[in-house]
């Protein structure tokens, strides 16, 4: 009985370390911060007023700028999930095949990546600038004048080419992972298909899809995660404008402690948003479980 | 297994204790006292840098200047040390008067008027009163705050419109009488469109600088008096006053004076096309100054005041302190801190500190030797005003509202009309809360 305590404790001594780094630096910060949403304050005051569900109940029911700022996130979510991981599968199925240069190629989307978010936003916002951009001057250059645009002064364009860029930045994880996944489904299978007489198609349909499933799930998990918590490139790029056209959460969190002082109520817009994303994540990973059997 | 438990356990201790260790309040040393400074302003940093040697030596006292940039990080930066008691001997507020006023209730901030006052106002009596004003409370003010002197200025700025005189030539205007009323600036917008020119140009996608223009017009189109009484809640944001104000940018838009993509351009970009000749009119701070000197010397620009709307009152423009330091109240060295910002706003460093950056200084007897064009920002501080000045503030989301709005009137989504509404709503839903 005493060894098998001892047993026992000796492997929740393993684990420790790492719940009490996690208990720290994430479960009471989280209570904190739940509880800093039933204030009122600014940030700077040693006295808060207690404001109950208020922050709460003003966010979900009278902020309009706060649920417009989500359905902007969830379009760039959408373009991130459709446009940004199928090129980034196709470019990985690419990969996997033997062409020449493939490492070079691996290397070179990988590259969008690993750059700094302000760099890539503010190249990106002198590249789409509408008065002397570069993609601009390109369109006029190729006699493609009624194209020449002001990309992120106009809200019909704006909220798209930040999604673009994002996807651009983006992709390059969806690659790597994808590429690491196609990687691990036995050749012998294609083998056996192709003796079959199964095409390329075929092959792609019953054998790669089915086999990636678990690979595209954590994928459009993580996708759905990074997006929704877009953040540098809008700052860097319109700072949620013109007007409020770009906004995401995050930049009306920033704006809530930044620009209103209000700390109190960007706790409360943390917290709603946080359990926003996991009930996201918990659907589409239970929509994909589903689908996969 | 003993062992590793045992240095589990001495691990964790270890990094508590060094995490405590960074709670420690700074200066807490013995012996010559040093003096740290927090501050935002990259542009300055080496002149800082060289004044902080300069009294090192003449006092021993060791200076240190910490630069944290941009803006934001530093504000953010104040706010944590203000909640983890970890705030420098010297520092400064980026923010509005509210949030000032929050810093000196919580005992952050130590009350500078003894000192201003000590030799029959000797050092109070070297700085502009409007870039004292800034940082003063008067008594019974709106904040709750003793009145008193709490922050000291460095130096002052204007933000008002400048025009390049190349590009008024090819419009065929002249280059000396740039437009005085709002139709003669319209007009030029007409010229400019012809001509395939950018008008004007300034960081109106950093929301505040848009604030700052409304707010000129609506000075001149409905009096100070009037603007208060809105931010007190006794006039509605659809009086057509404001509408009127609204509508001038609604007329800019049209006339073509507005540059492309205006409502997204930051600041740094707007000051590249003022300097590279690409825009005629540009809408900015005294700092520009040094900026356009930097990206290029040879620009041929004037500086004016913003065209009048209105004939039968003044035009106002943002101005008055532009940067300031503050001690803190908590500091073991508030006595050095204080002797030093004597000494830094003193003749002879200010003047050193505007010859160098190109900036207005705080210090009256310091103005002597400005060159032209700050001169001319100088003289127009007359005109200054600025909401910190104010005895009332208006509510951040309504300011957000009423710049988004503006911003909706420019891409032509909204009228100014509705942009009225919108804004007066907000005000409501904040009046309400407030009442609670």
């Amino acid at each position: 009985m005493q060894q098998k305590l001892k047993s026992t404790l000796e492997n929740y001594a393993f684990v420790l370390p790492a719940v009490t780094i996690f208990f720290i630096f994430y479960v009471i910060p989280f209570i904190w911060v739940f509880q800093l949403g039933l204030y009122d304050w600014d940030g700077i005051l040693p006295t808060k007023i207690f404001v109950g569900m208020d922050n709460f109940k003003e966010i979900i029911f009278q902020d309009k700028i706060w649920w417009q700022s989500m359905l902007n996130a969830g379009y760039m979510t959408a373009i991130a999930l459709t446009f940004q991981n199928i090129l980034a599968f196709l470019l990985a199925l690419a990969c996997d095949r033997e062409i020449r240069m493939k490492n070079f190629y691996r290397l070179i989307f990988f590259i969008p990546p690993v750059l700094s978010e302000v760099v890539v936003g503010l190249v990106w916002q002198w590249i789409l600038d509408g008065n002397y951009g570069l993609l601009n001057s390109w369109l006029a250059h190729f006699g493609m004048q009624n194209l020449v645009h002001n990309w992120l002064s106009d809200p019909q364009t704006a909220l798209t080419a930040v999604a673009a860029v994002h996807s651009w930045k983006g992709f390059g994880w969806g690659f790597l992972l994808f590429l690491a996944g196609l990687q691990i489904i036995p050749r012998e299978l294609y083998e056996a298909a192709r003796v079959d007489g199964a095409n390329a198609w075929v092959s792609f349909k019953k054998i790669t899809l089915p086999m990636m499933v678990p690979v595209i799930i954590m994928v459009a998990i993580l996708t759905i995660l990074g997006t929704m918590q877009v953040f540098v490139l809008i700052n860097t790029m319109t700072d949620g404008g013109p007007a409020y056209h770009t906004e995401v959460p995050v930049t009306r969190i920033f704006a809530s402690m930044r620009g209103s002082s209000r700390f109190g109520y960007a706790c409360a817009q943390g917290i709603i948003f946080g359990i926003i994303l996991m009930a996201l994540s918990f659907t589409q990973y239970r929509l994909s479980k589903k689908a996969r059997n | 297994m003993k062992v590793f438990l045992r240095s589990t356990v001495i691990g964790l201790l270890g990094c508590l204790a060094c995490g405590l260790s960074g709670c420690t309040p700074q200066n807490s040393g013995k012996g010559q006292a040093k003096i740290t400074v927090w501050h935002w302003m990259t542009d300055r940093d080496a002149v800082f840098q060289k004044l902080a040697k300069d009294y090192e030596q003449k006092t021993g006292i060791k200076v240190n200047f910490e630069l944290y940039a941009p803006s934001d990080v530093y504000s953010q930066k104040v706010r944590a040390a203000a909640q983890g008691n970890n705030l420098p001997d010297i520092f400064g507020i980026l923010g509005e008067k509210r949030d000032f006023s929050s810093f000196i209730k919580a005992g952050h901030i130590l009350d500078l008027t003894p000192y201003m006052e000590e030799s029959k106002g000797a050092w109070k009596n070297k700085f502009f009163d409007k870039a004292l004003a800034i940082n003063e409370f008067a008594v019974g003010n709106s904040y709750g705050i003793k009145s008193g002197i709490y922050g000291v200025p460095i130096d002052m700025m204007t933000i008002q419109m400048l025009y390049n005189k190349d590009l008024f030539k090819e419009l065929g205007l002249n280059p000396n009488k740039p437009p005085q009323t709002f139709s003669e600036f319209l007009e030029i917008g007409k010229k400019i469109k012809e001509k395939n020119l950018q008008g004007l140009v300034s960081g109106w996608g950093e929301v505040w600088m848009i604030d700052c223009f409304a707010n000129n017009y609506a000075f001149n189109i409905m009096g100070k008096d009037k603007v208060m009484a809105t931010i007190q809640g006794k006039v509605s944001y659809t009086d057509p006053d404001w509408i009127k104000v609204l509508t001038l940018f609604k007329e800019m838009q049209e006339s073509g004076v507005l540059a492309t993509g205006l409502v997204t351009m930051i600041n740094k970009k707007a000051e590249q096309l003022f300097a590279n000749g690409k825009a005629v009119f540009a809408f900015n701070g005294s700092w520009c100054v040094n900026v356009y000197k930097g990206m290029d010397p040879n620009l041929n620009y004037g500086a004016m005041l913003p065209p009048r709307a209105n004939d039968k009152l003044p035009m106002s423009i943002w101005g008055g302190a532009g940067s300031s330091f503050l001690v803190n109240a908590n500091s073991r060295n508030k006595e050095e801190a204080v002797k030093f910002l004597q000494w830094f706003t003193d003749k002879d460093q200010q003047a050193y500190l505007s010859q160098m950056i190109n900036n207005l200084p705080a210090n009256k007897e310091s103005i002597k030797q400005l060159p032209g064009l700050l001169a001319q920002f100088s003289k127009d501080t007359e005109y200054a005003t600025h909401p910190n000045l104010w005895e009332v503030s208006e509510f951040p989301a309504v300011i957000e509202a009423w710049d988004k709005g503006i911003q909706s009137i420019i891409i032509a989504e909204k009228t100014p009309e509705q942009v009225a509404e919108d804004v007066q709503k907000v005000k409501e839903r904040e009046l309400a809360r407030k009442r609670k």
